[in-house]
């Protein structure tokens, strides 16, 4: 199934969807499958995998040196997409790749949609790539059925949203705020001002990332927002105590007591 | 002689950009960015386009060079080389005697222009050799604005004065310890800063690297040192030079000298690279010179760069830092690709023999990365006919590689220096 068809079938039975991520390869890629297993515990709809690049200058500094590490324990890209394949296979959510251009434009577009699609991805999220420059990607993968997943952000004007909504598919990544991955974001009238202004230029669901991280957060963006997505927080709580500490970082921002399954 | 005229840009059909490809340079260049910055580099390319349209915005930046940095900037004839080498006449473009200490005050000037222009309060910069960011301070202490210098933390140990000097100008310096710990990590590092304050933040790109309208934008405040350049080789030669010479590590001062003779055709530029241990990956920063490198995207732009096949950035090396870089300015590749620049490089091997040489003969200390450049001149003059020609871009001075140069040359009384002075802050 399409991924937009998908969150809305989802959506149906949950008022708030929940996309989480993981550096491919950090600190394991064993690691990283026991994570997907916690996220499938607390029934998480999207995962991002991301593909770590040298240079990941719109990252906070948890994930730049989740990355840096993943490259000098030698995780190579086709590496990343075997991961992929496996989980695919194995776990209920759909799974996107994330990553910076670079890593795509040098296997090259029509060979990175190929094994993208061969992996069993559902789309993308290439943060550096702007639309203007996407339109080769975005046709290879329409081909493909992959959708590339765009991102929204404050300080665009109403009619650069309304070009970022015409290019988006499958949902649309709204970024809380200024800044890298990674800080704290005031979940406040600005931010609900925003949304508004998303929706206005996208009918597709709509996911809210940077800073969530709190019960609180969530709690706010319900009913607001269609996906929480949850990025640093989770790393972080991974590095404080594996899978233990995951799954109690799950548990208290969903509001429960226990892990119930998929 | 008289100050050369620098009322004009040279018609540069470069930066004609055809529909739909502004900021292109044949296929390099582009602006690859997160989204949160579309508004802020688009307010940016706006402001400088303003600006360069606008002929009282040039005087006032020359104005600005001329009252407080010193320009124009000497050509000086090195005779004493010239004979020593025994073929073409060899001339020097004295950017080491700019405020600062080399051409990147040129650059850092003009941004702060456009900075006010823009009603930004704060700048932040990276460096590699300490230069632009040096400059930088001194820009932000003249013109009022807050100030952070983003600097790789090998950069910091091997460039200490530079930091010593930038801290003194007001400016807060940052230690990037994030990956190599070199220039591309202090990048990094900057467009992070960017992407949270850009509402108060304008960010002083020191190469002509980066996103579009960086390249074209650098390019165009460093073109003073080509059009100077022209009309003083012509005063002191009696003709335009057979070949020009530059360092390139993002290409600023290259791109700066060589807009002064793009349009003549009798001039080849020649771009120097830093060859660090030679050929293979990882040992040197040579992104044309050598075959290590391809084309790729980061750091908001298309060039070629030093990868592996993944995309992965490769480790480079220079002897000077502020050649020690994993891409290169578009312009110059478009440039090479058209056979209009050749692109060489330089081993530290040979910078450190060329440094002796030039401090003997000439009592001239090029920076390092400058180095590179007379290392290229050296080798090629003696097989040049003595009414040819060789101009090169000196475009730093070297005293701020005191410490770097001392432990090349093993410098024993330095040394015996350091240590005495270490035992004095001990006491």
């Amino acid at each position: 199934m399409a991924l937009e068809p998908y969150l809305r079938a989802r959506r149906t039975r949950k008022d708030l969807l929940l996309m989480t991520h993981v550096v491919c390869g950090y600190p394991s890629f064993e690691d990283n499958w026991r994570a997907l297993e916690v996220m499938a515990e607390f029934d998480v709809d999207l995962v991002e995998l991301q593909f770590p690049f040298s240079e990941p200058s719109a990252d906070g500094p948890l994930f730049a040196r989740a990355n840096q590490r993943a490259i000098e324990l030698g995780v190579h890209t086709r590496d990343c997409f075997a991961f992929m394949a496996r989980a695919a296979a194995r776990f209920p959510f759909k799974l996107l790749m994330m990553g910076y251009y670079n890593t795509v434009f040098k296997m090259g577009e029509a060979v990175f949609i190929e094994q993208l699609a061969a992996a069993g991805g559902a789309g993308f999220i290439v943060p550096d790539l702007p639309v203007e420059e996407a339109g080769e990607l975005h046709r290879l993968a329409a081909a493909k059925d992959l959708d590339p997943v765009i991102l929204m952000t404050p300080t665009n004007t109403d009619a650069r949203l309304a070009r970022l909504g015409q290019a988006a598919r499958g949902f649309v990544y709204a970024v809380a705020r200024k800044g890298v991955t990674g800080t704290k974001t005031a979940m406040d009238e600005g931010l609900v001002g925003f949304i508004e202004r998303c929706r206005r230029a996208t009918d597709l669901p709509l996911g809210i990332g940077f800073g969530v991280s709190s019960r609180d957060d969530i709690d706010f963006l319900r009913g607001r927002a269609d996906i929480a997505i949850i990025g640093t927080a989770a790393l972080s709580a991974w590095e404080h105590g594996g899978a233990p500490a995951m799954q109690e970082f799950f548990a208290e921002l969903l509001g429960r007591t226990q892990a119930r399954g998929a | 002689m008289s100050a050369p005229c620098v009322t004009a840009i040279p018609s540069m059909s470069l930066f004609d950009f055809a529909a739909g490809r502004e900021g292109y340079y044949g296929a390099y260049g582009g602006c690859f960015l997160p989204e949160i910055l579309t508004s802020t580099i688009t307010e940016l390319r706006d402001c400088f386009r303003a600006c360069k349209a606008d002929p009282a915005f040039w005087d006032e930046f020359v104005e600005v060079m001329r009252t407080y940095s010193g320009r124009p900037t000497p050509v000086t004839f090195l005779e004493n080389l010239s004979n020593q080498l025994g073929g073409a006449r060899i001339y020097v473009k004295r950017e080491d005697l700019s405020h600062t200490g080399s051409h990147k005050i040129n650059n850092v000037m003009g941004q702060g222009l456009v900075c006010k222009r823009l009603g930004k309060t704060r700048v932040i910069a990276e460096t590699g050799a300490g230069q632009h960011g040096f400059a930088t301070a001194t820009m932000a202490a003249r013109f009022g604005f807050k100030c952070k210098i983003y600097m790789g933390a090998v950069d910091v140990a091997r460039q200490r004065p530079n930091v010593f000097w930038m801290e003194n100008l007001g400016a807060e310096v940052m230690a990037v310890q994030d990956g190599q710990r070199t220039l591309k990590d202090a990048i990094n590092e900057c467009l992070r800063d960017w992407v949270t304050n850009m509402g108060d933040t304008h960010y002083v790109l020191g190469t002509a690297c980066g996103p579009h309208p960086f390249p074209e934008m650098v390019s165009y405040f460093q073109s003073i040192i080509g059009i100077e350049a022209r009309a003083q080789i012509l005063a002191e030669a009696g003709k335009l030079p057979d070949r020009v010479y530059a360092c390139v590590g993002g290409g600023s001062n290259a791109m700066g000298i060589f807009q002064g003779f793009l349009d003549d055709a009798g001039v080849e530029l020649v771009g120097c690279e830093a060859g660090g241990f030679g050929p293979g990956p990882g040992g040197h920063a040579s992104r044309l010179a050598y075959k290590d490198a391809s084309l790729g995207v980061a750091q908001g732009y298309k060039t070629y760069f030093l990868q592996n096949d993944d995309g992965n950035m490769l480790e480079t090396h220079s002897i000077a830092a502020g050649l020690d870089y994993i891409g290169v300015n578009p312009i110059l590749v478009h440039l090479w690709d058209q056979g209009r620049v050749r692109f060489e490089a330089a081993t530290d091997t040979e910078v450190r023999d060329a440094l002796r040489l030039v401090m003997r003969t000439e009592g001239l200390i090029p920076a390092l990365e400058s180095t590179h450049a007379f290392v290229r001149a050296i080798a090629e003059a003696p097989a040049m006919g003595r009414d040819e020609v060789i101009l090169i871009n000196q475009s730093g001075r070297g005293d701020k590689d005191i410490f770097t140069v001392a432990d090349a040359i093993d410098d024993q009384a330095w040394k015996a220096f350091i240590r005495a002075k270490a035992v004095d802050y001990g006491a």
